[in-house]
């Protein structure tokens, strides 16, 4: 409704009515201030480069940078994210969907009873503050070094599940698989599954 | 009972403050007046104070003598002159509080991250603000099996338990169910069910609703979302015409939950598994998303919207044409089909009974229903109850509840007309007068009642001749009220509505040409038709004969019909216009399919069958489902005789603006009861209601929830038993010339002459197995 928007009202002041104040400008120094200045770029000319010639040299990240998240393995490959929420909930920027689901005997993708079914995280949101790392109970959530996150579409840089997945290492199967026999989740959390037991190959 | 009681008030001091609450209240509930929250777990409004958690632990001082100890809270009554310092001023309380705190989380297991209760969790916000935040605990935690599936529904975790009793006080305080207790003692002590037994009650869903941690949970939820994904619409329940206020929570398009919300003069806090549970019918259910057009080979074909409404249109134009709309319609949408039948088709011929129904029943309901006031308040006033053809646990089951509260509370007396005597009313301790199915009306008349008592006349009375007149004759006779039940959420709103043959909006008479010229005003017609309207089976017949040519048929199931195959056959002769979410027996024979719009994704009503408002607000807002109404609207346009429904706000402003009929009610004309038939010893009379959880469509993609439904049995009296020689368990079958059902017999309180099973559930759909339902008579044999 148109009629209802208020006219704007002419600012009182104008850019016009603000007092002139003149500032006074100082002329050049004298020469040998200006000499001295001009020493300090050529020195810089011999001294050592700190600038690297990327995306053709890199230089690795200090040993804590936040970079993409990972969401990690058990020894035996099984997940170690429960899809608790509890990074989505950390998250200041809401960068982070999760969906638990149920375990079940013939699809257990995580130790315990649950498991995250769907985990994504928005690189477009993400500030890699690092909350939902503390957050994460299990440490299913830590983060890497890795920076290289650009891309030329929005949904690109939304991350699934599979993306954020660590590799399979030495001694680690493809979930879904069952426990390491005589295990239960809490030897799991207590770090007593050092790797995969054969019984527990059944994809073959 | 007096409603007007002086109340004696009692002052008190709370924490420094003066409060004077009614004699009878407990501390921690005045507490809560003066906004002063004491931290609980086992207190509960609804249910008897047990004292179990210790968690509300206070110094109370009396006319200047204080308790040795810190006292339960939410156990004392206030006294005159009492001064309650709580945890804010006590340090005393405090450290009990502290205490009380750290002893629970001693065996609590460390299972917030994988606890469907975290985020929403008393315990979880109790131990923040009222517990300490380091464990001194260094021992080893004791740890039961994790969840066992105390019914196919719920699921329980030991561990996580507080030992509030909340869940066995409802079970057995509200529902009558005491299929959960206490076991063991001390560390030990862990709620269980008994040995072959199942939580397996219609209420189970509250006890999981109320328990203050994730010892219970549901197992449709289990894992699900978290509290900050779910968006949560205040919504009313489709299922029952209990009008049940619920709480619907989404998480991205999709219903995940559904809960009983809190309205004291209907649902108090609690509602039934269904309506908490069978939600998913609106996405398992094969949803029709596009209009569909018959094409001139005969085929279904999918369609633009201008076009199906076109060819809608053309076709209810070229026929004399009539309306079925089920009982599950919302208020707005009834309105708008009574609306367009009078307008757009001219005619009367509409009825929203989609079931079995007779015109003793039609004239009841205008006589005796229509505009009626009976509410749940009569329930608790009452001095006698009696119950015909109703079985309140299954066909209304907050109406139970709410009979059970008054049996408890002050032993109303509860008497039921019926076949069979049902667990409800076993549960009432109601005496049970046994009929044969049709001599109920004779053993009604015989009742002498008071001028405070009530009759709960349920659906299935249209099914015996008689029986309503009767019961218009008995509240005559003795001054006693009322209420008639329906099943279905949409009936009583449909009433109110016109859409049936005989009433007009807001119960004006069809017969009434004041009431005509009142509609007609508001509607800006010249005239509207004056001759009662045809009822559904008058409409079947007049198909077949050809004096109707076209249906406009919405939310109907065909198969619940005694005459199903007459209708099905009805349905492919007529021209038939579709309004459905899912395609059903009557898609496959519509001409013009247009697809609505789920309970979740409208906004409306549903008047309850107290008459009572029930609105709701679309859950799922981003569908482009559009409701009944709106289409109806377009089909009327498109007809150029339009009805100017395009919303639902506009067909609530429309229904108040018309408000009530204040004029004489058509009368009922007395019908007398048929005669009993005689029987042969291989014959008996078949009767037969829905239970609470069957195969309703929807109920349809819950399996957990199915599986919680009642045994699907034939029930027989231990003589008949006899004579056949069958003992529980054996097979016996119901036949007549249509089909048969062969059920596992059980021996129980029933009428000699009477067979009774579910009407449909697994194994038992007898309308369409059978074809009769109550009254008729069938063989039955060992099988
Ligand atoms: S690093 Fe921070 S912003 Fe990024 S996902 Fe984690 S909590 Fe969210
Ligand atoms: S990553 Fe960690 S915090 Fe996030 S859902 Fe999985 S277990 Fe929970
Ligand atoms: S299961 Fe829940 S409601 Fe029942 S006693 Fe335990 S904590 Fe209380
Ligand atoms: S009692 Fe009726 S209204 Fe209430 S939840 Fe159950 S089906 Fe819905
Ligand atoms: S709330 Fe008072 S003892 Fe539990």
């Amino acid at each position: 409704m148109p009629d209802q928007i208020e006219p704007i009202t002419p600012r009182e002041i104008s850019v016009n009515d603000v007092p002139f104040a003149q500032v006074e400008q100082n002329g050049p120094k004298g020469f040998f201030d200006q000499l001295k200045g001009f020493w300090v770029t050529f020195a810089t000319m011999f001294k050592k480069v700190n600038t690297v010639q990327y995306p053709e040299v890199k230089e690795p990240t200090a040993e804590r940078f936040h970079g993409r998240h990972q969401l990690n393995r058990h020894e035996d490959g099984l997940e170690k994210c429960i899809g608790c929420e509890l990074c989505a909930w950390a998250c200041p920027a809401d960068a982070i969907l999760v969906e638990g689901d149920n375990n079940t005997e013939e699809n257990r993708m995580s130790p315990g009873e649950r498991y995250g079914k769907v985990y994504q995280i928005n690189y477009l949101r993400c500030i890699f503050c690092g909350l939902c790392i503390e957050a994460c109970p299990t440490r299913a959530l830590t983060m890497t070094n890795e920076y290289e996150l650009a891309d030329e579409t929005r949904e690109k840089l939304i991350f699934e599940k599979s993306d954020l997945l660590a590799p399979l290492t030495q001694g680690m199967l493809m979930p879904p698989h069952p426990m390491y026999p005589g295990m239960d989740d809490s030897n799991y959390y207590r770090g007593e599954v050092k790797g995969s037991h054969p019984s527990q190959d059944v994809n073959k | 009972m007096t409603t007007m009681q002086e109340v004696e008030m009692i002052s008190l001091v709370i924490d420094g403050f003066e409060v004077s609450v009614p004699k009878g209240t407990l501390v921690i509930r005045a507490a809560e007046k003066l906004g002063i929250q004491i931290p609980r777990f086992c207190d509960h409004p609804l249910l008897d104070p047990v004292g179990a958690c210790r968690q509300c632990l206070v110094d109370i001082e009396i006319n200047g003598r204080a308790f040795p100890k810190p006292q339960a809270s939410c156990t004392i009554p206030v006294e005159p002159g009492m001064i309650v310092k709580t945890q804010l001023t006590s340090a005393v309380a405090e450290k009990a509080q502290r205490g009380v705190m750290e002893l629970l989380l001693v065996n609590h297991p460390l299972d917030c991250p994988v606890c469907d209760k975290g985020g929403e969790c008393p315990l979880q916000n109790q131990a923040m603000s009222n517990g300490q935040g380091e464990t001194r605990f260094e021992g080893v935690k004791r740890t039961f099996q994790k969840p066992i599936n105390i019914s196919s529904q719920v699921l329980l975790d030991r561990e996580r338990c507080v030992l509030c009793a909340r869940c066995t006080r409802f079970s057995e305080q509200i529902a009558s169910d005491p299929f959960i207790t206490l076991n063991e003692r001390g560390a030990l002590q862990q709620v269980g069910i008994y040995e072959n037994q199942p939580f397996e009650s219609y209420f189970s869903g509250n006890a999981v609703q109320i328990c203050p941690v994730g010892a219970l949970t549901g197992a449709s939820y289990r894992f699900r979302a978290r509290p900050f994904d779910l968006v949560s619409t205040p919504s009313a329940c489709e299922h029952c015409a209990s009008g049940c206020d619920m709480r619907t929570d989404v998480r991205r398009g999709k219903t995940l939950r559904r809960l009983a919300g809190d309205d004291a003069s209907v649902n108090e806090e609690w509602n039934c598994d269904k309506g908490r549970w069978a939600f998913k019918y609106v996405t398992a259910l094969d949803r029709l998303t596009t209009p569909m057009v018959r094409n001139s080979d005969g085929v279904l074909v999918e369609a633009s919207w201008p076009e199906a409404l076109a060819v809608a249109a053309a076709g209810l134009s070229a026929h004399k044409s009539a309306v079925l709309v089920g009982g599950r319609a919302t208020y707005e949408d009834a309105y708008g089909y009574s609306k367009f039948a009078r307008i757009a088709l001219g005619t009367n011929d509409i009825d929203f009974r989609a079931r079995l129904s007779s015109d003793e029943e039609r004239e009841f309901l205008a006589a005796h229903v229509v505009g009626s006031t009976t509410t749940y308040r009569d329930i608790d006033l009452a001095d006698q109850v009696v119950l015909v053809a109703f079985e309140p646990e299954e066909e209304s089951p907050i109406v139970f509840l709410r009979l059970n509260k008054a049996f408890r509370k002050r032993a109303l007396k509860v008497k039921a007309i019926a076949t069979k005597l049902s667990i409800g009313v076993e549960k009432l301790k109601g005496e049970f007068v046994k009929v044969a199915p049709g001599a109920e009306a004779s053993a009604l008349s015989s009742q002498t009642l008071t001028n405070k008592s009530l009759i709960l006349v349920g659906e299935r009375a249209a099914e015996s001749a008689g029986l309503l007149s009767a019961v218009a004759a008995l509240a005559q006779s003795s001054g006693a009220k009322i209420a008639w039940i329906p099943r279905r959420a949409g009936e009583r709103g449909a009433l109110e509505a016109g859409a049936i043959g005989n009433l007009l909006p807001g119960g004006r008479p069809v017969s009434d040409a004041a009431a005509r010229v009142d509609i007609a005003a508001v509607w800006s017609t010249q005239s509207l038709p004056s001759e009662n309207g045809k009822n559904s089976n008058e409409i079947i017949a007049a198909v077949h004969s050809g004096a109707i040519g076209a249906l406009v048929v919405g939310g109907v199931d065909p198969l619940d019909n005694e005459a199903s195959a007459q209708m099905l056959a009805a349905l492919d002769k007529a021209f038939v216009v579709s309004l459905e979410i899912a395609p059903s027996a009557v898609t496959a024979r519509a001409n013009v399919i247009l697809p609505v719009a789920a309970v979740t994704e409208k906004s409306g009503s549903f008047l309850n069958w107290e008459g009572r408002p029930r609105k709701f607000d679309a859950a799922v807002a981003d569908t482009h489902n559009r409701s009944d109404l709106r289409i109806l609207s377009m089909i009327a346009d498109e007809m150029d005789r339009t009805i100017s429904l395009a919303t639902v706000t506009a067909a609530a402003k429309e229904i108040a603006s018309l408000g009530r009929w204040d004029g004489a009610k058509s009368s009922l004309n007395k019908v007398s009861a048929a005669t009993t038939p005689s029987l042969s010893p291989d014959q008996a009379i078949i009767t037969s209601w829905r239970r609470l959880l069957d195969l309703g469509t929807l109920q349809a993609g819950e399996e957990n929830l199915a599986a919680t439904s009642r045994r699907t049995v034939a029930v027989i009296s231990p003589k008949r038993a006899d004579d056949l020689g069958i003992k529980d368990g054996d097979r016996l079958t119901i036949s007549t010339q249509q089909g048969s059902v062969t059920l596992p017999a059980l021996v129980e309180e029933i009428h000699d002459d009477a067979v009774w099973a579910p009407r449909n559930s697994r194994g038992s759909q007898l309308l369409s197995q059978l074809g009769v339902a109550h009254g008729a008579v069938v063989k039955v044999a060992k099988a």
